[in-house]
């Protein structure tokens, strides 16, 4: 029934569904997965006139709201009034947070709207396995944000959870936290982003526990929230709730924040960049104009997955994640469920030709309370010190879908 | 999703307050604000009744005048049904 909806997704929107939007590139945490790279603050950061000029531009193409992330959103000292400026114009909010400034007052002003959603970003059902990859104090911080929110009623807000091989164990657990406020649970695939280049070998979940986290969700998929992240696991049989579609450039993008516009929040790189919002004719102009989406709009080859028969389930996976871990865009995604991509990644020699994400905003300096260095079981080993060094929050978002498929 | 769905055609149907419409070249796309959900119309004609309804008396009346025909009546219904089913239409008092 919705086979000729997905095929109109595939050909492009006029405008977005909803789109992600970081709004800054500061943050207080230095997650070791950062998709990215946050830490320190863009001094060519989008200023409050232009975020407002933005909104406006939203409004005017009727987008229904946007998933603010970072960096940590909340840190701008305009965020507030950016909320508040976005819902008067009806653009909903869904932002990402680790839960730094939400406090009583705030869980209340923000429970007093009806266009306002929140999700907390959380990597563990315990501190241990959360403070490992987000750092010290962040599991607390979390936890306490999410405790204002249920005492001031906010229901039904997110808790946010990348997937790794730590965490995948905890999904039970995960539930029954979020059940513990009122919240719903979402749980997003981790990418070779941003700093998450340097962790996805030892972090993506193992292939034994991709099959796991799917059984779980066609158990669990009504309730639980995944921004269509998981649609690469559609190869093992069964569709999972959600459109099954990537949809970089077709119905979601990025806007980061000096207002460049990528395909998708996971892509940050040249190649994926399709204008700035500071250009002539704004973000409309970028979104219906830009060669590269123009490009993403026209049917892909299956490439090398043209004769397998989970393609047409599957549709290769992930483009960032192809990219990002050096594998060609029409080839097998790297976690293809029938093992392909793992073939594929042997044949990378040693990560030399990889692409590394563009922007590096990691803090240079030690993060306050946070382990920093090479993680154990990089792949590319430590990053040569002249691109910086990296830091931050949150690992996912974008995806129309979210709220979809029930 | 083909399930039987009751649904009173002969009273007065609105928008939910909270929705918002985006017509689409398929139809248009629905948002629940308040259950931040989406939903599609996957015909223009289908909106044409989803707009109709604020105008007419019932949602029959609000079919016709979109031009549904007697035949197409039935999946018009079932339509409306769903969109009921989520709260993104009203039963107006």
């Amino acid at each position: 029934m919705t086979a000729s909806l997905v095929d109109q997704f595939r050909l492009g929107l006029d405008a977005p569904i909803c789109l992600t939007w970081e709004l800054t590139y500061a943050c207080n945490l230095a997650c070791v997965h950062c998709l990215s790279s946050s830490g320190r603050r863009d001094p060519r950061e989008l200023s409050t006139a232009e975020c407002r000029a933005v909104i406006d531009e939203l409004e005017a193409m009727q987008v229904f709201y946007v998933n603010i992330g970072g960096g940590e959103p909340t840190v701008r000292p305009d965020f507030w009034s950016l909320v508040s400026y976005a819902t008067e114009h009806r653009v909903g909010v869904k932002f990402s947070t680790n839960g730094v400034r939400i406090t009583p007052s705030v869980a209340s002003m923000l429970a007093a709207s009806d266009y306002v959603d929140v999700q907390i970003s959380l990597d563990g059902a315990t501190a241990e396995v959360n403070d490992a990859v987000r750092g010290p104090g962040s599991f607390d911080m979390a936890l306490r944000a999410a405790r204002c929110l249920a005492d001031a009623s906010f229901s039904n807000f997110k808790i946010s959870v990348v997937l790794t091989r730590h965490n995948v164990g905890q999904l039970d657990a995960f539930k029954d936290l979020a059940s513990s406020f009122g919240a719903q649970l979402r749980i997003t695939r981790l990418r070779p982003s941003g700093r998450g280049a340097d962790v996805w070998d030892s972090l993506h979940p193992t292939a034994a526990q991709q099959r796991v986290v799917y059984e779980w969700l066609l158990a669990h998929g009504e309730n639980v929230l995944t921004g269509d992240s998981f649609f690469h696991l559609a190869g093992y049989g069964q569709a999972l709730p959600g459109l099954n579609l990537c949809g970089a450039g077709r119905v979601v993008c990025l806007i980061d924040p000096v207002g460049d516009v990528y395909a998708c929040p996971f892509a940050i790189h040249e190649e994926f960049l399709a204008g700035n919002v500071r250009s002539p004719g704004g973000f409309c102009r970028v979104w219906r104009e830009s060669e590269l989406f123009a490009s993403l709009r026209v049917p892909s080859s299956a490439g090398a997955c043209t004769s397998c028969s989970a393609y047409d389930a599957c549709q290769g996976g992930c483009m960032a994640a192809k990219f990002f871990t050096g594998l060609p865009l029409d080839g097998p995604d790297p976690e293809c469920v029938r093992g392909f991509g793992e073939l594929a990644l042997a044949g990378v020699a040693g990560g030399a030709g990889v692409p590394r994400p563009s922007g590096d905003h990691s803090r240079r300096g030690p993060v306050p309370g946070s382990r920093r260095g090479p993680v154990p079981g990089s792949r590319r080993g430590p990053v040569p010190v002249s691109i910086g060094r990296r830091p931050s929050e949150r690992a996912c978002d974008s995806s129309p879908l979210a709220g979809f498929g029930g | 999703m083909s399930t039987k769905v009751c649904f009173d055609l002969d009273r007065a149907w609105r928008l939910h307050p909270q929705v918002s419409v985006r017509p689409e070249r398929f139809g248009a796309l629905l948002y629940h604000f308040g259950t931040r959900r989406l939903s599609f119309l996957k015909s223009p004609k289908l909106l044409a009744v989803v707009r109709s309804l604020e105008l007419e008396r019932t949602a029959r009346d609000a079919c016709t005048a979109a031009g549904v025909t007697a035949a197409e009546l039935p999946s018009y219904a079932s339509a409306l049904a769903t969109l009921a089913a989520s709260s993104m239409i009203l039963a107006a008092a």
